[in-house]
């Protein structure tokens, strides 16, 4: 790792006017830029350690209902915290059920969603076409090795996938993270916080220079919910393909179902169309294989991963029983 | 101890635990700056760092680059926590952060400023071991041992935290430290009798 000059904000105000400066890289939890930094991914200059910023860790209720999550509480804070495990089973479990126990001692529920693709070229030691790591150098795993890669969304300039576990399931609960710029900040959904290709196959997310996360806002949760990952270990490994479910039942009717899928394209991918279509159907009908078929219309493979089709959809249709509580 | 922490010490002599009193490390020369008062300024190079290793007091000028586990390995010779893979995939450099376990290799020493840290060279009472110690040598929960020393931490956390309701629960709540020998099965009854002892 190349040195660099270092510098730990004091306040929220300090850390946006630091982290606002030229050739300036945040770091929180820490356990994703190090290892940027050792690959070589990026080389900066100055980091501002934003992980002693009083006032933006916790859970706390809202009067809405919902709850609010500091930004950097870390995420084996936030899964067993009581409020999550009660009201947001899905959340707690995608943490539980991501990294390892030591690293959700260090990272942090704000920091997750900036994690970047696992991509081999992106992540590669030697340097190879990656339209993320070198912009306008091509996409390596088009053509190359993409078992574990996009079937939504992708386009031939990046196949990759976004790899989080909690992202996927603030995305079903149509969870907003909360940003400070010092000039009132913004409200950027879950679900389309981090870029598709489509948008800018370099980028990442849609995080300004000088912007922060400062919280996670959660609606209050009518709904029972489940989270399923699919993946070659049991434990400590990435996802091969996820799914968040948030149901609101009505007896064995689906009043509202709200899906989202992991691992599968650049952001948690919703199934609206599935969702629309299950309003109003029983669970344990045939609707349930014809919705899915509809939010699965638009999936294409690649040329090594069309095995993820059908085991996404089959993730989904068994995240919806989980959620259901139906054996 | 040696103004530039690089006198060679034994390992057993550091195993032994001799109490290390606080070093002066290395600082790397560090170049002019022009002292403008803007806010670039409050980026340094070098920290001052203070913290409490294994009961012990230290205080640091450290390159801001510097981890902690190469602070702990390469500053004061406490090489029982190990460098694996540095990218905080193996588990071998697992240490206690005011009480919690942490992968060594993923934090910068100047942000540990003010904390405390407990190494595996911490664990035992003098002479008498930490009973996870005794558990993993009584269940034969190690090969080659390098992973050792972070699955023993690690193991202290997990009882600590009450996650050894099961064997199943056990192996989920360590599998955060990969051991190549596939001792598996050794460690996770090695943790599973150690939390008994301790309740």
């Amino acid at each position: 790792m190349r040195d660099f000059s270092y510098a730990q904000a004091k306040s929220r105000a300090d850390a946006i006017l630091l982290s606002g400066q030229p050739n300036t890289m945040v770091i929180a939890g820490g356990t994703e830029i190090l290892n940027w930094m050792r690959i070589g991914i990026v080389d900066p200059p100055r980091l501002v350690d934003i992980s002693r910023v009083p006032g933006i860790e916790g859970v706390e209720a809202l009067p809405s209902g919902g709850v609010r999550i500091g930004a950097l509480t870390k995420l084996n804070d936030v899964a067993q915290h009581q409020l999550v495990r009660k009201s947001y089973p899905v959340l707690s479990e995608a943490i539980l059920k991501s990294a390892s126990p030591q690293i959700r001692n260090l990272a942090t529920v704000g920091g997750n969603p900036m994690q970047r693709v696992r991509c081999p070229y992106f992540r590669a030691d030697e340097p190879t076409p990656c339209n993320k790591r070198s912009p306008g150098s091509g996409c390596a795993a088009f053509a190359g090795f993409n078992e574990k890669h996009a079937i939504f969304g992708w386009t031939k300039d990046c196949v990759a996938v976004h790899p989080a576990d909690p992202p996927v399931a603030l995305a079903a609960l149509d969870a907003v993270y909360v940003t400070d710029d010092g000039h009132g900040g913004r409200r950027i959904p879950a679900r389309s916080f981090n870029t598709l290709p489509s948008q800018d196959p370099a980028a990442h997310n849609v995080l300004r220079a000088g912007e922060l996360i400062v919280g996670i806002e959660i609606e209050p949760a009518e709904a029972t919910s489940a989270y399923l990952k699919v993946r070659e270990r049991e434990s400590y490994e990435y996802a091969t393909v996820s799914a968040a479910v948030v149901i609101d039942l009505d007896g064995d009717v689906i009043r509202r179902v709200r899906i989202a899928l992991g691992s599968v394209a650049m952001r948690p991918w919703r199934l609206s169309e599935t969702e629309r279509r299950l309003a109003g159907r029983k669970l344990k009908s045939d609707a349930i294989d014809s919705a899915l078929d509809a939010g699965f219309a638009d999936a294409r493979p690649l040329s090594s991963n069309g095995y993820k089709i059908k085991l996404a959809r089959n993730a989904a249709k068994r995240a919806i029983e989980l959620a259901a509580g139906v054996t | 101890m040696s103004e530039d922490g690089t006198k060679k010490l034994s390992r057993r002599e550091v195993m032994r635990g001799s109490a290390l009193a606080a070093g002066v490390a290395t600082i790397a020369p560090i170049g002019a700056r022009q002292a403008t008062g803007s806010v670039t300024d409050r980026f340094e190079h070098s920290n001052h760092v203070v913290m409490e290793i294994n009961g012990v007091d230290h205080q640091f000028d450290l390159e801001s680059r510097v981890t902690l586990l190469d602070l702990l390995r390469e500053r004061l010779h406490l090489t029982g926590t190990k460098k694996g893979c540095n990218r905080g995939e193996c588990g071998a450099c697992t240490v206690l952060l005011d009480g919690r376990r942490v992968n060594a290799c993923l934090l910068l020493a100047a942000s540990v400023n003010g904390r405390k840290v407990t190494t595996i060279e911490g664990l035992a009472d003098g002479p008498r071991l930490h009973p996870v110690q005794r558990a993993f040598i009584e269940h034969d929960a190690f090969q080659c041992g390098f992973c050792t020393s972070g699955q023993v931490m690690s193991a202290v956390s997990c009882i600590a935290e009450g996650h050894t309701g099961t064997n199943a629960e056990i192996r989920e709540w360590m599998s955060g430290n990969i051991c190549r020998c596939a001792a598996y099965p050794q460690i996770a009854a090695a943790v599973e009798a150690a939390a008994k002892e301790r309740i």
